[in-house]
């Protein structure tokens, strides 16, 4: 396995700490001039999402991560595992359970594309496009006209997700969310 | 730091002018104080052997020359021009130091060196606060020794300390593992960087002094207390560090001594074996008149000129532009 050294760290890279899988986010060199030199870099654990602070000494290296983030296509689910396959022409399929689909469950619709993070070629967590178009399957009638005025009211999207959507919204409607925030962006087109 | 180019500068033309001011500001310094301005090789036949140091190798084919090393400091050709008896003298030279890249770091930076004969460290103390104080309009450093700023801002005593002690204290950092290879030294200069620089030169610069004689480079080494200490003095504004300066060593025995002891410990941590300069000691051998010098990091003190937070907001292209 590649390892790097603290002359090689930088933001982005993807390195085993402790055993688990991590991404540096900053790296900080310092040194004094005639002293040693020291690297304080932070990273997020990709398995438990915290954020570690830790200190180097520069020549110290750390293994690669065998990390990789791949575009796959969502297929389907068995009650235990999400399916996904690589849009590559592989057809590769990879199953992802539930602690690596997370939060993005609700935003999850067939034949959309999400990106699956792969560890040791297992999916490692599945991170949504930012924007996603869904469906209401579900929300109290709608008040015809009442565009101007705020007010908002809940809808229940086709994968489950409940959103804030505005009173003129109706079932059948095809909504943009933004997957970030949970939040309504625009009505696509009506059914 | 990106692997796509990126064609555009990173200071602002702002900034780049503040440079060139700064330049002049140091010129008409010295002219004024008639430090003669020279020029030495950047490109040298030798590097340093100090263990915290790593140059950047050439590959030179002339003359019978081979190898080489761009140089870390100008210091060693600045002193075979004082024992040539050249006087007091001053330059600003880019040098390279591999391995060092971060907001305060560049491998390439603008080092403004001068010796000045018959001057000891206290007085050079206050010509380099002359220096910086009428270039930053600043007001004039404190003076805390290097015994005393451990003291007050770590808590401990850096020269009674035990080891044991020591390591523990350094746990709020390092793993045991990653200690287990470290010097005395090392640990000091842990605390130094992480819990004593961001203190200093907060409200006002100041100056530390009196190192450890384990730290002591090329400065001369008294006693304060029964503890052997450097003449040696850093001088530091808002956290950063911007200036290191010696009553110079002029012992050949002791200067060889010390190449010796850095080998041996460049040896010990795995790191190559440096040949040592022997021009420079063939210079000490005829004499180094009595003399203190320093070194001072221009980009540093235009960092504090311009606030900029970042090495790279003053010069024009950092190494992954350059």
């Amino acid at each position: 396995m590649a390892s790097y050294s603290t002359n090689e760290f930088r933001s982005g890279l993807k390195v085993l700490l402790d055993g688990d899988p991590c991404i540096i986010l900053e790296n900080e060199f310092v040194k004094p001039g005639k002293g040693q030199a020291f690297n304080r870099v932070r990273l997020r654990n990709l398995m438990s999402n915290r954020v570690w602070e830790r200190t180097f000494k520069s020549g110290e290296t750390l293994e690669a991560a065998d990390v990789m983030d791949q575009d796959m296509e969502y297929l389907y689910t068995d009650g235990e595992f999400w399916h996904f396959m690589l849009t590559d022409g592989s057809f590769e399929q990879y199953p992802a359970d539930a602690k690596a689909v997370g939060d993005a469950v609700k935003w999850l619709k067939e034949q959309d594309v999400y990106t699956v993070t792969l560890y040791n070629g297992a999916p490692l967590s599945v991170t949504p496009p930012n924007f996603v178009e869904l469906e209401v399957v579900d929300t109290d009638p709608g008040m015809k006209g009442d565009t101007a005025q705020g007010g908002s009211k809940p809808a229940t999207l086709s994968t489950g997700a409940v959103v804030n959507v505005p009173l003129f919204i109706v079932i059948g409607e095809v909504l943009k969310v933004d997957t970030r925030s949970g939040e309504y962006v625009n009505r696509v087109k009506s059914s | 730091m990106t692997n796509q180019p990126v064609w555009r500068p990173t200071a602002s033309r702002e900034n780049l002018k503040s440079r060139a001011q700064q330049l002049a500001f140091v010129r008409g310094f010295f002219a004024e104080r008639e430090v003669l301005e020279v020029e030495t090789p950047l490109l040298g036949r030798h590097g340093v052997t100090d263990v915290n140091l790593e140059g950047i190798a050439a590959q030179v084919e002339v003359a019978g020359v081979c190898g080489g090393w761009l140089q870390t400091s100008p210091e060693y050709h600045m002193k075979r021009l004082l024992a040539a008896g050249f006087g007091s003298i001053f330059q600003v030279a880019r040098v390279f130091r591999n391995g060092e890249r971060g907001r305060r770091h560049n491998p390439e930076f603008s080092m403004l060196e001068w010796y000045r004969v018959g001057l000891d460290d206290t007085a050079l103390m206050a010509e380099v606060a002359d220096l910086v104080c009428g270039w930053l309009d600043c007001e004039r450093p404190d003076v805390l020794t290097y015994r005393d700023a451990l003291r007050v801002i770590a808590g401990f005593d850096p020269m009674t300390i035990s080891d044991h002690d020591l390591y523990q204290y350094c746990e709020q950092w390092l793993e045991p593992e990653q200690l287990a290879g470290m010097s005395r030294d090392d640990c000091l200069d842990l605390v130094m960087s992480f819990r004593v620089e961001p203190e200093l030169g907060q409200k006002r610069p100041v100056f530390i002094t009196r190192y450890p004689a384990s730290q002591a480079a090329l400065a001369r080494v008294s006693s304060d207390d029964g503890y052997p200490v450097a003449h040696r003095f850093e001088l530091y504004i808002k956290g950063i560090e911007l200036c290191n300066g010696y009553w110079e060593l002029t012992d050949p025995a002791e200067q060889r001594e010390r190449f010796i002891a850095d080998n041996r410990q460049r040896r010990a941590s795995g790191k190559p074996e440096m040949m040592v300069d022997q021009a420079f000691l063939a210079g000490l051998d005829a004499g180094l008149p009595e003399c203190s010098g320093v070194a001072l990091g221009l980009d540093r003190l235009l960092m504090l000129k311009t606030g900029a937070a970042s090495i790279e907001e003053v010069l024009a292209f950092p190494i992954e532009r350059a």
